[in-house]
């Protein structure tokens, strides 16, 4: 499955709603791990239809970054059924993500 | 444009340099000293030394091996690596480019941990500046740290950020601060907060309130250089392929700072390791 862009104002409904766990970035475009980590999200969204992923770019949606509590990046976080099962910081290698799932 | 940086002078880096030498590439390496070796009294269990050696004479005979093939040597503090479509590594005065880069900083021995750095990481605790001042804009930082590299880690933030305290957790400054930042040398006890960092204990007892903390302790070793480029840490130790590559093509690694047994011989075997990786990486460019 492609990759969601997450805004404030699709976020209820593709996120909190969704029926399917739901797989978390939150980056943004000056921050050099970023860009290790989104090629390693981008395969595990291609390679794992069951899950759903999405971007958050903490430039351009501050406020949903400081509900979810994010003070570094890159962070990734797990939502299932609308709450936060699993979050990370840093970058992390690809099996650890997929355990996290 | 170098074609090759070694950061750490040690036996890893040196070794490295003497392969990517004579495969005639141009080689930087870029050390503060001789790291564990340099402390290392006697060494009796190292190959071809013909008896006993000391540490810094084997790493005085393995420098004079590098700069006899026109190695160049740089004793300066590397405070970042940063990549592009090459590679950059920062010291706190100068800038050197390269397209291949050998990460052989060996690792910190016997560190204390801080209690509250690890449970609090991500909630205010920080390991990179660049990455999450943005996160910090108008509130109250602390720095953990006394040199050049505590210092780097100020700059990113200085200007953005209401203020900023340094701790040196009871070290002697050894970088200029500018005027304006707060210093506390008393040894830190504990970085407070419960979900989120709410600040420093000071051992004297002294409260210190703060929105968040950057730690750069003593020099930028490998965990906190390869954080910063996005590569995987675990245990502070870099992870690496069994050729000694690493996520990012064109920047390898060797010696303590990827683990194992943390011998001379093995550093020396995982820097000629390195090197070869290097080397074939710099000719697939030039395909």
């Amino acid at each position: 499955m492609s990759v969601l862009k997450i805004t404030q104002n699709n976020f209820e409904t593709e996120v909190l709603k969704s029926d399917k766990p739901v797989l978390i970035d939150f980056w943004a475009s000056w921050c050099g791990p970023c860009r290790m980590l989104s090629p390693v999200v981008d395969e595990i969204a291609e390679e794992n239809p069951h899950i759903k992923v999405g971007k958050i770019n903490v430039d351009e949606e501050g406020d949903l970054a400081a509900s979810f509590g994010v003070m570094s990046i890159p962070t990734l976080v797990v939502i299932k059924n609308g709450q936060v099962v699993n979050q990370s910081v840093g970058v992390v290698p690809k099996q650890k993500i997929l355990a996290m799932l | 444009m170098y074609d090759v940086i070694i950061v750490g002078a040690g036996p890893a880096g040196m070794s490295a340099a003497l392969y990517t030498l004579r495969a005639n590439l141009s080689t930087l390496v870029i050390g503060k000293d001789g790291g564990a070796l340099e402390q290392t009294d006697k060494i009796e269990n190292y190959f071809g030394t013909g008896g006993v050696i000391s540490g810094k004479e084997l790493l005085e005979k393995g420098r004079l091996q590098v700069e006899n093939l026109s190695g160049e040597f740089l004793t300066e503090e590397v405070v970042a690596i940063e990549w592009a479509e090459s590679f950059t590594v920062s010291t706190q005065s100068n800038k050197y480019d390269a397209k291949a880069v050998i990460i052989a900083t060996g690792n910190k021995r016997n560190t204390a941990k801080i209690k509250g750095l690890d449970r609090l990481e991500g909630k205010g605790v920080s390991y990179c500046a660049v990455c999450d001042a943005f996160f910090y804009k108008g509130k109250d930082v602390g720095i953990l740290g006394s040199g050049e590299y505590a210092l780097h880690e100020a700059m990113a933030l200085n200007g953005l950020v209401n203020s900023i305290t340094v701790f040196t957790d009871g070290k002697e400054i050894s970088a200029e601060f500018p005027s304006d930042m707060k210093i506390v040398t008393e040894p830190v006890d504990e970085i407070t907060g419960e979900e989120k960092v709410s600040g420093v204990r000071t051992k004297d007892g002294s409260e210190y309130k703060l929105d968040g903390v950057f730690v750069a302790l003593g020099t930028a070793g490998a965990g906190e250089l390869a954080r910063k480029l996005g590569l995987p840490v675990e245990n502070n130790r870099i992870s690496v392929n069994p050729d000694k590559s690493t996520m990012i093509p064109g920047i390898f690694s060797a010696g303590d700072c990827i683990g194992g047994v943390l011998q001379i011989a093995t550093a020396v075997g995982e820097g000629a390791e390195a090197a070869l990786s290097a080397i074939k990486y710099l000719k697939s460019l030039n395909k």
